[in-house]
C-alpha cells in the first residue's frame, strides 16, 4: 500500500463570514507531484498554511507525514520545505549566506552546509553567483534560489505555493525542470499549487481542483480527462455531408459529432479504432486529408469542472 | 533552542549591518557617531569623561538609541519585505525567533557601544599621554557594560514587542520614537513641583550614595526588560502574524 503523505478531513478554515477552506477531504500519496488547481482566491495558500500548521483549522482535520496538524506543527514544519507565495529571500543578504542561514537553521553540520549548497546551486547555474547580493537578481534567479532553500534539508515533502508565477516564459521552463528533476532525483512529495494548467500537465501525477475552498474534483490526469469526457477524434476534409453525419452518429462508438468549417470533431466512447469510421465517411462521399486522435487537455477538464460547479 | 536563537541573532546582525552599511550613508553615520561619541566629547571632556558619575546614564542611553534604531525592523520590516512567512514556516521555535531577534539588536548595540567607549578611552590616553594611564574605575566599567546590557535590552524588548504589531517598520519606528518621551516625564513632572519640593527632591537625590542609584536603576530596568519581554513572547502567534 502506497503511503500517504497529507490526509485531510473535512478540513475547514474560516475568516469571519468567508469560508476560504471548505470541508476538503482529500489523500495525497508519498512520492509523487501533486498539483493543487484552483482560480485565484479559491483556497490553496491557506491550504497549505493549514497544512503547514500556521493557520488552525475551523473544524475538520489534517495529517501531514502522519502527524496532526494541530499537535504536531512544529514536527510538520521541521521535516517539510515550503516555498510560499512569495520567495521569503533576504535581498540584502547574499545567495550563499541566505541558503547558509537556513542551512543552519535545519542544523546541518559545517562541512555538510557547503557541500550541500554547492550540490543544490551548481545544477541550477548560481554556484559561480552565489556571493552576489540577491536583490540585484532577477525573479526567476530568486525562484530557483528558493527552491535550492526549501530542499536544504532533504525535505520529504515540499510545498511549492505557484512557484511560476509572474515568471517570463523561459524563466518558468527553467524553474519546471528544475522541479520535475528534484522530483525524480530527491523522491520527495510535492505538494504544488498552481493556476497554470500546462504546468501541472507537465509535472504532476495526481491534481485536485477547488473552487471557493471546495474539492470539485481529484485523481490522475487520465481519470480526470475519463470524467470529462473520453478520448476524442478530428477529421480534417472535404464533403461532409448531413448523411455523413448522421452516419457517424449511429454508430454505437460515437458519442457526437460536431462539424464545422470542413473540420469533423467526434466524441469517442472509450478507446476505438478509427479506421472503420474513416471509411464510413469515405462511402458518404468525403474526402480525408487528415484524421489525429486527441485527449482532452487539463485545461478543458479543468474548464468542465468549473462550469459543473456553477458559483 | 541556544543554537536556534544564535542562528537567528547571526542573520539578524548580519541584515543589520547590510542595512547600516548597504549605502555610503550608513558607514557615515557610524563613523559620525564613533567620531563624537569616541574622539571629540572624550577630548573635549578630559579625565571628567571617566569620572562623571554621569556616565553610566549616558552608557545606557547611548546603546538605548542605537537598538531603538534598529529593532522596529525586526518583525515589521520582515513582513514587509515578505520574508516572514518563510521563517514561521521553519522548524524555529517562538522563542527562538523572538530571542534571536532581540539579541541581535542587544549585541549590535553594545558592540557599537562599547568601540565609541574604547576609541574614548584611546583618544584620551593619546591626547593626555605622559599622565599614566587613564581608565574607568572597576566598578564604572562593570556599571558601564550592565547598563549598555539594560539600556539596549529595554530598547529591544519594548520594540520587539511593538515590531510585532506594526503594520509596517516606519510606525514601528515612530512608537519607538514616541517611547522615548516616557523617559522625560519624570524631568516635566519635576519641573511642575512647587520650588521647596523641588529642592527637597535635589537635597535628597544628592544625600544618596551613586552606588545605591545605580543599583535600583539597574534592578528597575531589570524588572521591565523583563516583562516586557514575557509580553513579547506570550504574544507570539504563527497565525496572528501571517494573518496581520
Amino acid at each position: 500500500m502506497t503511503p500517504i503523505a497529507i490526509r485531510t478531513q473535512a478540513l475547514t478554515r474560516d475568516f469571519k463570514t468567508v469560508r476560504a477552506v471548505d470541508t476538503l477531504t482529500l489523500e495525497v500519496p508519498a512520492g509523487i507531484v501533486f498539483g493543487f488547481l484552483g482560480p485565484n482566491g479559491s483556497g490553496k495558500t491557506t491550504t497549505i498554511r493549514l497544512l503547514l500548521g500556521l493557520l488552525e483549522p475551523s473544524a475538520g482535520r489534517a495529517e501531514v507525514l502522519g502527524l496532526d496538524t494541530r499537535t504536531h506543527a512544529d514536527g510538520i514544519r521541521a521535516r517539510a520545505g515550503a516555498l510560499l507565495e512569495h520567495s521569503g529571500l533576504y535581498e540584502r543578504l547574499s545567495a550563499e549566506a541566505n541558503l547558509d542561514f537556513y542551512a543552519r537553521v535545519w542544523r546541518l553540520p559545517g562541512a555538510a552546509r557547503a557541500a550541500r549548497i554547492k550540490e543544490l546551486l551548481e545544477p541550477v547555474g548560481l554556484w559561480e553567483r552565489r556571493k552576489e547580493i540577491v536583490g540585484n537578481w532577477s525573479r526567476g534567479m530568486k525562484q530557483k534560489l528558493a527552491v535550492a532553500r526549501t530542499l536544504l534539508h532533504r525535505p520529504a515533502l515540499v510545498f511549492l505555493d505557484e512557484p511560476t508565477a509572474g515568471l517570463d516564459p523561459v524563466a518558468a521552463v527553467e524553474l519546471r525542470e528544475q522541479l520535475a528533476d528534484l522530483a525524480a532525483r530527491e523522491g520527495v512529495t510535492v505538494f504544488l499549487t498552481t493556476h497554470n494548467l500546462a504546468e501541472a500537465e507537465k509535472l504532476c501525477q495526481q491534481v485536485a481542483v477547488i473552487r471557493q475552498g471546495r474539492l470539485l474534483a481529484v485523481g490522475g490526469l487520465d481519470e480526470l480527462r475519463r470524467r470529462s469526457g473520453g478520448p476524442r477524434a478530428e477529421v480534417v476534409g472535404r464533403g461532409f455531408s448531413a448523411a455523413a453525419v448522421a452516419a457517424l452518429r449511429a454508430r454505437p462508438e460515437v458519442a457526437d459529432v460536431e462539424a464545422q468549417d470542413g473540420r469533423l470533431t467526434i466524441g469517442l466512447r472509450g478507446v476505438t479504432e478509427l479506421a472503420p469510421l474513416v471509411s464510413l465517411l469515405v462511402q458518404h462521399g468525403a474526402e480525408v486529408e487528415e484524421v489525429r486522435k486527441s485527449q482532452a487537455s487539463l485545461e478543458e477538464v479543468f474548464l468542465a469542472l468549473m462550469e459543473e460547479q456553477p458559483q | 533552542m541556544i543554537a536556534d536563537i544564535l542562528t537567528v541573532a547571526r542573520k539578524e546582525l548580519l541584515e543589520i549591518l547590510a542595512m547600516g552599511g548597504g549605502g555610503r550613508r550608513g558607514w557615515l553615520s557610524q563613523l559620525l557617531m564613533l567620531g563624537v561619541f569616541g574622539v571629540f566629547l572624550p577630548l573635549q571632556s578630559g579625565r571628567l569623561w571617566v569620572e562623571s558619575p554621569l556616565l553610566l546614564l549616558s552608557w545606557a542611553w547611548l546603546p538605548y538609541l542605537l537598538a531603538a534604531s534598529t529593532v522596529a525592523d525586526s518583525f515589521a520590516g520582515e513582513r514587509e519585505r515578505h520574508t516572514l512567512e518563510t521563517l514561521l514556516a521553519s522548524r524555529l521555535s517562538d522563542r527562538a525567533i523572538l530571542l534571536g531577534k532581540a539579541l541581535a539588536v542587544i549585541a549590535y548595540a553594545c558592540g557599537l557601544a562599547w568601540a565609541v567607549v574604547l576609541l574614548g578611552l584611546i583618544s584620551l590616553n593619546v591626547a593626555l599621554f605622559g599622565q599614566g594611564l587613564i581608565f574607568y574605575s572597576w566598578s564604572v566599567s562593570l556599571g558601564i557594560v550592565a547598563f549598555s546590557l539594560l539600556g539596549s535590552g529595554l530598547a529591544a524588548s519594548a520594540g520587539v514587542l511593538i515590531s510585532l504589531r506594526a503594520a509596517t517598520a516606519r510606525q514601528a519606528a515612530q512608537t519607538m520614537s514616541l517611547i522615548i518621551f516616557v523617559f522625560f516625564i519624570p524631568i516635566f513632572v519635576f519641573q511642575l513641583l512647587p520650588p521647596e519640593t523641588q529642592k527637597a527632591v535635589v537635597v535628597y537625590l544628592g544625600g544618596l550614595d551613586p552606588g545605591q542609584i545605580a543599583l535600583g536603576a539597574g534592578g528597575l530596568l531589570t524588572v521591565v526588560d523583563a516583562a516586557l519581554i514575557a509580553a513579547a513572547l506570550t504574544r507570539f502567534q504563527r497565525a496572528r502574524l501571517i494573518l496581520d
